[in-house]
């Protein structure tokens, strides 16, 4: 395997000195985490990295009343000790399972996001929370749905030139149950085969609203929406759920690689549904 | 670039590229060779070191990022002809075996007890979770960082 040689990097010291390198071509670094592994893999060989992974204006985090706003260079770890996260536990829940300690020390949010992996954990949260990607480039700055900056695997809508600046993520109303699963070989720095997150609002023991999205079986991240349907008003409980599990199954669009086979992330993928189910049962 | 840092507690000034991975800093051009390079890819944590009381891969880490930082290697746990509570604690319980992630093992588990001074048995077996060891089946490393515990909460005491 090549060495890493040194890259030509450049710290800028503000947003728009940051901005000036990304238009004439600079490719942004915040934690490195997966950036630098694949430029030793030479899968990616940025010219100029400019390192933003300091900058204040990425750095802050900010309450709004209708949810979070959260700079994007913050870390895994910033954002797991932060109070502010405690009205978002399901950020909390995935954020957790990420990678290591050192690697929850080191890796951001929007560097999670900007990675566009399938198999993002942070990721999941964010398609759960229906988060808001806010970006900026020397002309101005503009917003995208989540599901909308992130347009395939590893692809994201980022013109070049522009950088992720922050997330918002709304405050889901009421009070959801939370759920997050993530089936792997190892439970550390795993990448996942499936996983599921889960927000629930439950109502006299039935699913009154639900919003479910499933990582590693998709080319993005997926929000099953006609298995989100069909479970309102369902009772909390596996057997009534027992006829989802092919749909939430179908819905996935898996490929088989060195992690699992395509119909094996297909079945754990519908399977999960019903661990969900039984975690509301239990009460989590 | 001349970078600014400190190291183990001292002030360094060094003349590299900005670019240059942490790792290749340390072990080439300080001779700090303590610090390992495993996988360089993030899975195996034997480059493990701390920079600002927190764990971070010196594989995946460039140079300007400790601008300015506290970074602290395997080499600052020893005093002088002593070694670390930590340290003792693996020779002990054969914590040690070939001995190749000991130096990424002990910071993870450092770092740890900077943030937790007691953890229970399963908060020493989830945070040592992106370190890899072939040897030793991990008991005795766990055993080692609770004992290392043990032995730095007495000498507090």
């Amino acid at each position: 395997m090549a060495r890493l040689r040194p890259i030509p990097t450049v710290k800028p010291k503000d947003l728009a000195e940051a901005l000036r390198y990304l238009a004439a071509g600079g490719r942004p670094m915040a934690g490195g985490t997966d950036l630098l592994v694949s430029i030793r893999k030479g899968t990616e060989k940025p010219e100029l990295l400019v390192y933003v992974g300091e900058l204040p204006e990425l750095r802050f985090l900010r309450e709004e009343e209708e949810g979070l706003e959260v700079g994007a260079a913050l870390t895994h770890a910033e954002l797991l000790s932060h109070p502010a996260t405690e009205r978002l536990p399901i950020l909390r829940e995935v954020l957790r399972t990420i990678g290591s300690p050192a690697i929850r020390a080191m890796g951001t949010l929007g560097g999670n996001l900007v990675t566009a992996s399938p198999a993002g954990d942070g990721l999941l949260a964010l398609y759960l929370l229906e988060a808001r990607v806010r970006l900026v480039d020397d002309a101005g700055e503009r917003e995208l749905p989540i599901q909308e900056f992130v347009v395939g695997p590893r692809r994201t809508a980022l013109k070049p030139g522009e950088l992720v600046r922050s997330l918002f993520l709304p405050y889901p109303e009421g009070n959801p149950r939370s759920f997050f699963r993530k089936v792997g070989r190892r439970r550390a720095l795993v990448i996942a085969v499936a996983s599921l997150g889960a927000l629930v609002w439950v109502e006299d023991r039935r699913v009154k609203r639900a919003r479910l999205a499933l990582g590693s079986v998709a080319p993005t991240i997926l929000r099953p929406r006609e298995v989100e349907e069909a479970l309102v008003g369902r009772p909390i409980a596996p057997e009534a759920w027992e006829d989802l599990v092919p749909k939430l199954s179908a819905a996935t669009q898996p490929i088989s690689d060195l992690r699992a086979s395509a119909e094996y992330r297909r079945k754990v993928a519908g399977r999960l549904l019903l661990a969900l189910a039984e975690a509301l049962r239990t009460g989590l | 670039m001349l970078l600014r840092f400190r190291l183990n507690g001292r002030p360094v000034e060094v003349e590299v590229p900005p670019g240059r991975r942490l790792l290749d800093l340390l072990r080439e051009d300080l001779g700090l060779i303590g610090t390992k390079e495993g996988c360089g890819e993030g899975e195996c944590g034997a480059c493990t070191v701390i920079v600002d009381g927190k764990p971070r891969l010196s594989c995946l880490t460039l140079a300007i990022q400790v601008e300015g930082k506290d970074v602290f290697t395997v080499e600052g746990l020893a005093q002088i002809g002593k070694l670390h509570p930590l340290q003792e604690a693996f020779v002990e319980t054969a914590g040690v075996q070939c001995g190749f992630c000991t130096p990424g093992f002990l910071m993870a588990a450092y770092a740890l007890l900077l943030e937790k001074p007691r953890p229970t048995r399963e908060e020493v077996r989830e945070w040592l979770c992106g370190n890899l060891c072939r040897c030793t089946g991990y008991e005795q490393i766990v055993e080692a960082v609770l004992r290392g515990a043990e032995k730095l909460g007495d000498a507090r005491a």
